[in-house]
């Protein structure tokens, strides 16, 4: 698994014209993601972080540049392979959690089975597992109205689990949830890295929640990747390094 | 996603604004209920119709003259065609070669005679007709007192109830009301009545031939037998079978084999006799066809063999195109109402998708295709329109009833018998819903091409 590389970007680019202005969100970046790692991407708001993620999750396509994931061309594949792709390669998890208000938890979390096409028996039992996985198994039949904003993201990281990606993508999934919460997802996020094996590569403006969890820290500025360093313990700042003990 | 799973999401999704999508489900229900009421009503009233015209003979029946004989029932082609002198001779050769057409259901020949009936021994005079069996389920003899004959050969008589008035010295006053058919068979119905009429002997003598038979009357060798024959009155019509015959109808009805067999005098015997010899000659034929859309073929036939024909075929062709003209209005105004449902169901979904972008947006997120949304709602769409089908066909249905009982008591309390003017057969029932569906599903396409296409980053980027 170490050593093959889950995700490669390079020369990325998406440009967004407004008008007379041309919006350069993701401007030229290059880099690549090893299988196995836990990638923090990092930077302040509206420096590109969420785009660079929807590119790699097959959300978006790029303007110029190439994301190669799994040795998948992205910008090649249609509108179907990319939906498939979503489907079985990548799991997403977002700041406002994004579960279906209408259903249940069982209901939200097996949803990517039923475009799977898989069978109602089979549904139901790999829904209750990985509700389990995320300790709400006893709140399947609750509607998300009813849950705390954990639990919510929880359930999420259920659903995004439900297809046994290799690829976890986070887009701030802490950002709407206390710290004691926000420790609660994070720890299950680090379980999926290292119990599972899933490549993850999650967007933060915490530095600290990065230098916490991430085995590697990408910085980006106006779109362009300005720092790209492994999380050693030398570049963390020592009062940082005792809570990762 | 499989059907069972789009069903089921659809349904959910139904369910969630459950306001609004039954208000436009009843819309549909609406249009439906007008397209299968509007519908029904015109199939119905086409059924009623063409019963009656079956059963009054009116439309099926070829009248068939001899070009000889001027004073027939002859309106039409008198001008062109052979004339008078190399037309056939309208006999019972003629009559059988008719009956072998292909549609004709019988032809028989149109007995018909003025004479004198016998009453208690009071002399009335009455133009008396001869009836085939068929005439039995004529609608002119609903309503009758009695029964018809009870064979084709029976010596017995029914009668129009104007000329039972007329046997019971009951004259009719202007203004006063119709007299009650009921009280004026009952002294009636079981008597008898005494025909007195002139009998045609057989004349085997063939010298009298002419090219002018009707000069040759007076010196044509046949004899003039005056005969009585005893008819017992088993009904009394209410209406009048022959109303449409004007002056010449006839008020007494005889069995068609009996009055055959009587040989009385008709006054083309006058004429025709001579060169008949043994055989019959009959002033006209009635040619029964089996499906009044086969009447032109039939006359044509007909014609060709040198007789003169008379139909209401015009008559019946009009009513046809009648028909198809309600239909096309009925079934206008009816879709007009589905239409307008289905602008309800565009708006309904347009709607959806406004609200329900962050929804679309994270299906897709998390795997849904371009094709799965758009499935979505359509499936939607569909079951929008497969419950207002459904629901409208019932509605539709019901109306239909309502107005059928309402008319039907109406009916009643004009002491006039019930009718069946509402029709919904089954291929309307299926055809009503499979077009909601239809026209629910293509409402659909906008909105569902609509939400397939949406950006999910897009969708997913505003709270
Ligand atoms: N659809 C869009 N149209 C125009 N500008 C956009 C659009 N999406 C993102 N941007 C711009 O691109 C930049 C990067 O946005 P984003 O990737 O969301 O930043 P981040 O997630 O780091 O806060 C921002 O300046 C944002 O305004
Ligand atoms: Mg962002």
């Amino acid at each position: 698994m170490r050593g093959t590389v889950a995700i490669r970007s390079e020369n990325l680019c998406r440009h967004y014209r407004m008008g007379e202005t041309l919006i350069r969100a993701v401007d030229g970046v290059s880099l690549q993601v090893p299988a196995g790692e836990f990638v923090a991407l990092l930077g302040s708001s509206g420096s590109g972080k969420s785009s660079i993620l929807n590119l790699i999750a097959g959300l978006d396509r790029p303007t110029s540049g190439s994301v190669i994931v799994q040795d998948r061309d992205l910008a090649k594949l249609s509108r179907e392979d990319l939906a498939k792709y979503r489907l079985y390669v990548v799991g997403m998890v977002f700041q406002s959690f994004n579960l279906i208000a209408s259903m249940t938890l069982a209901e939200n979390v097996e949803l990517p089975l039923r475009f799977a096409e898989v069978e109602r028996g089979k549904r139901d039992s790999l829904a209750a597992e990985a509700l389990e996985r995320v300790g709400l198994k006893a709140r399947m039949h609750h509607r998300p109205s009813e849950l705390s904003g954990g639990e919510q993201q929880r359930a999420a990281l259920a659903r995004a689990l439900i297809n046994q990606p290799k690829i976890l993508l986070a887009d701030e999934p802490t950002g709407n949830l206390d710290s004691r919460t926000g420790t609660e997802i994070m720890n299950l996020v680090q379980s999926f890295n290292q119990d599972l094996g899933m490549t993850v590569v999650m967007v933060t403006h915490e530095r600290a929640l990065a230098e916490r969890y991430a085995q590697r820290m990408i910085f980006l500025a106006d779109g362009k990747l300005v720092d790209d360093r492994p999380n050693t313990p030398s570049a963390v700042e020592p009062s940082l390094q005792g809570g990762r003990a | 996603m499989k059907i069972p799973d789009l069903t089921e999401l659809a349904l959910r999704n139904l369910r969630e604004s459950i306001l609004r999508n039954s208000l436009t489900t009843v819309g549909i229900s609406v249009g439906v209920a007008s397209l299968v009421a509007m519908l029904s009503l015109g199939i119905g009233l086409q059924q009623m119709a063409s019963r009656r015209l079956m059963k009054s003979g009116l439309f099926d029946t070829v009248v068939v003259t001899s070009r000889r004989d001027a004073r027939g029932m002859s309106r039409e082609d008198e001008r062109s065609g052979p004339t008078p002198g190399e037309s056939r001779i309208l006999d019972e050769a003629a009559r059988s070669q008719i009956e072998k057409l292909p549609n004709v259901s019988e032809a028989y020949p149109d007995i018909r005679f003025a004479t004198e009936l016998r009453f208690e021994d009071k002399p009335h005079m009455s133009m008396i007709s001869a009836l085939p069996e068929s005439a039995r389920s004529n609608d002119a003899f609903e309503g009758m007192q009695g029964s018809f004959f009870s064979s084709d050969a029976s010596p017995e008589a029914i009668l129009q109830k104007s000329f039972a008035e007329e046997l019971l010295g009951k004259t009719p006053r202007l203004g006063a009301p119709e007299p009650n058919v009921a009280e004026l068979a009952k002294p009636l119905l079981g008597k008898e009545l005494t025909m007195v009429y002139a009998q045609r002997a057989t004349s085997t003598d063939d010298t009298a031939a002419s090219s002018n038979p009707a000069n040759e009357v007076m010196g044509a060798s046949y004899s003039v037998v005056s005969r009585e024959q005893k008819l017992k009155i088993v009904g009394v019509a209410d209406l009048d079978p022959e109303s449409m015959r004007g002056p010449t109808r006839a008020k007494v009805f005889l069995p068609l084999h009996l009055a055959e067999s009587l040989h009385v005098m008709q006054p083309t015997d006058l004429r025709e006799i001579a060169r008949a010899g043994d055989q019959p000659v009959y002033s006209s034929i009635s040619v029964r066809v089996k499906n009044p859309s086969r009447v032109q073929e039939v006359e044509d036939a007909i014609k060709k063999m040198g007789f003169t024909t008379f139909s209401i075929l015009d008559a019946s062709r009009g009513l046809r195109q009648f028909f198809a003209v309600l239909y096309a209005f009925l079934g206008i105004f009816g879709s007009l109402a589905l239409m307008v449902a289905s602008i309800g169901i565009v708006n309904t979904l347009v709607m959806a998708i406004l609200e329900r972008r962050r929804e679309i947006g994270i299906m897709k997120a998390i795997g849904a295709s371009d094709g799965d949304v758009k499935k979505l709602f359509f499936a939607e769409a569909g079951a929008m329109g497969i419950l207002g089908g459904i629901v409208g066909v019932g509605l539709g249905w019901a109306i239909g009833q309502v107005i059928n009982i309402g008319t039907n008591v109406y009916l009643k309390r004009q002491s006039l018998p019930p009718e069946h003017f509402w029709a919904v057969p089954w291929w309307l029932v299926g055809g009503a819903i499979a077009f909601a569906f239809v026209v629910s599903l293509a409402s659909g396409l906008y909105p569902a091409g609509r939400a397939a296409r949406l950006d999910p980053v897009q969708a997913l980027r505003y709270e």
